[in-house]
């Protein structure tokens, strides 16, 4: 009796550990980009330094960006979207925080590609948005995940406000591109 | 019993916690090493050389102008019956090194310098507290020979004459996101000067200033101080400007209050002969455009997306 009661303590000790051992993904290398475009002027700008880690078991997925690592074509348009829009020195991250839901009865955690949909909470510039969005997940045999999906961001519904001159040359959408490749962590 | 249920509770609240923050999963966040930027507006506070640089492979169309004398009175519509105009390319050939040459009205100067930023402020992953830039220039006048101040009949024009030169330390602190300071400990060299009482070397401490009002908009002032008893007292005065930086995407319009005519060192360091409080003011503005030229990026850039194709 003494046994079975120590082993079920054991069993109910190991069990968070067991589930710090479900697979998890990640990197520090992902890719976000992202382009404006208007007749008067096109921007874009990438990051190659996002992190990223994921779960397949559960879906969790989390992302976070350093705003001062966007890298843009020209200097002064780099400057000017960290401390004019970004306010970087007082927002230095964006960040993502959700899931990515696969179609009924598919498993993530399955060698293949997958629909996602993505859903979960956007924060940038210090606002926090809900987001939808959708994606695809390629789990691959050699250990890796990639993750890629495009989404739309206004400006406007993260406080960032884009003053008349400028106006032209800035679009009210802006379309987002993620790619990251994770690995078993 | 109660054992189980705090088991229960150790177990929740460690996957609890696994799950809040499961980027911690990748380890702290690397410390890259990330100088400060935007401690000005542009390269320049009014007249004299800011903490900034031109960034690489960007080129800097600079327009100066000044009016008359606000002091002018209405004869000269308050000055705006005048204009100095002064225009300027300024270029990043790094993004510590810049060059710039302009030609000036006043006294049809040509000028170039080259300004080499030896330390920079640094925000994250050094410990560097302050930007120092080091500025090395000189100006030539093509005044005709008997429309050079120092002309006297029968003196030989020598090239080397017309020339004069520029040193300056500039040294500050981006305090924080509004306010920046600056001190500018310099010398200016005169081949020739007018008068014998007057020093060829000539040491001068400028300071500077400027206050963030909104995202676009910034006040600066700076002021230039000749030290005492380098030549003839009271024959020139101090430089002093007060003006706004508007900062609209691509252009910065400066506008400013000004005692001086000039906008090269040796003439406003030197040759400044408005008295700022006695309304010998002049009005104007700077209009800085830059272009960038080449892009230093580009090819990482290239080699990347090549790499992407490649790997499909």
């Amino acid at each position: 009796m003494k046994t079975a009661k120590t082993l079920i303590y054991a069993a109910i000790l190991l069990l968070p550990s067991m589930s710090m051992a479900q697979d998890k993904y990640g990197t520090r290398n992902g890719e976000i980009s992202f382009f404006s475009s208007t007749p008067m002027e096109d921007i874009s700008a990438i990051n190659t330094k996002v992190a990223s880690v994921f779960v397949p078991t559960t879906g969790t997925i989390e992302f976070s960006a350093l705003i001062k690592a966007f890298e843009f074509e020209k200097a002064l348009m780099q400057e000017h979207f960290n401390e004019n829009y970004m306010e970087s020195s007082t927002f230095p991250k964006a960040t993502f925080k959700g899931k990515l839901v696969p179609a009924e009865g598919d498993d993530l955690s399955k060698t293949g590609i997958h629909a996602v949909n993505v859903e979960g909470m956007l924060t940038i510039h210090g606002v926090e948005k809900p987001m939808k969005a959708k994606g695809t997940v390629e789990v691959g045999a050699d250990g890796t995940v990639k993750a890629m999906c495009d989404f739309d961001i206004k400006p406007e519904d993260h406080g960032i406000t884009i003053p008349g001159v400028v106006r032209a040359k800035i679009a009210q959408t802006i379309t987002a591109k993620v790619r990251v490749t994770l690995s078993k962590l | 019993m109660t054992r189980l249920v705090f088991a229960f509770a150790v177990c929740a609240t460690t996957s609890l916690s696994a799950q809040d923050d499961l980027l911690s999963l990748l380890g702290k966040d690397s410390a890259e090493v990330a100088y400060t930027t935007a401690s000005f507006k542009t390269t320049r506070v009014i007249n004299g050389h800011s903490l900034e640089n031109t960034a690489h492979g960007v080129l800097d169309f600079r327009i100066g102008h000044r009016m008359g004398f606000v002091s002018g009175g209405i004869d000269q519509l308050f000055g705006l019956d005048q204009a100095t105009i002064r225009l300027g390319f300024d270029y990043g050939i790094t993004d510590r090194i810049m060059v710039g040459f302009g030609r000036s009205s006043y006294q049809k100067t040509l000028d170039g310098f080259v300004k080499y930023k030896l330390l920079r402020q640094c925000d994250q992953g050094c410990t560097m507290p302050f930007t120092l830039a080091l500025v090395a220039a000189t100006s030539v006048t093509t005044l005709k020979a008997d429309q050079v101040p120092w002309f006297a009949a029968g003196r030989q024009d020598y090239f080397s004459h017309r020339l004069s030169y520029s040193f300056q330390a500039v040294v500050g602190r981006k305090f924080n996101e509004s306010l920046t300071l600056q001190l500018s400990p310099g010398v200016v060299h005169r081949n020739l000067v007018v008068t014998d009482q007057d020093r060829n070397d000539l040491l001068n401490v400028g300071m500077a200033g400027r206050l963030k009002l909104s995202k676009r908009v910034t006040l600066n002032a700076e002021y230039f101080y000749v030290l005492p008893d380098q030549g003839p007292p009271d024959a020139f005065h101090n430089s002093l400007a007060v003006g706004f930086d508007i900062e609209t995407g691509g252009h910065v319009f400066q506008l400013q209050f000004t005692n001086s005519t000039g906008m090269f060192e040796r003439a406003y360091i030197t040759e400044t002969t408005g008295d700022f409080f006695q309304g010998d003011i002049h009005f104007g503005f700077n209009i800085s455009r830059v272009f960038t030229v080449y892009d230093p990026k580009a090819k990482a850039r290239r080699k990347q997306e090549e790499r992407k194709a490649r790997m499909g």
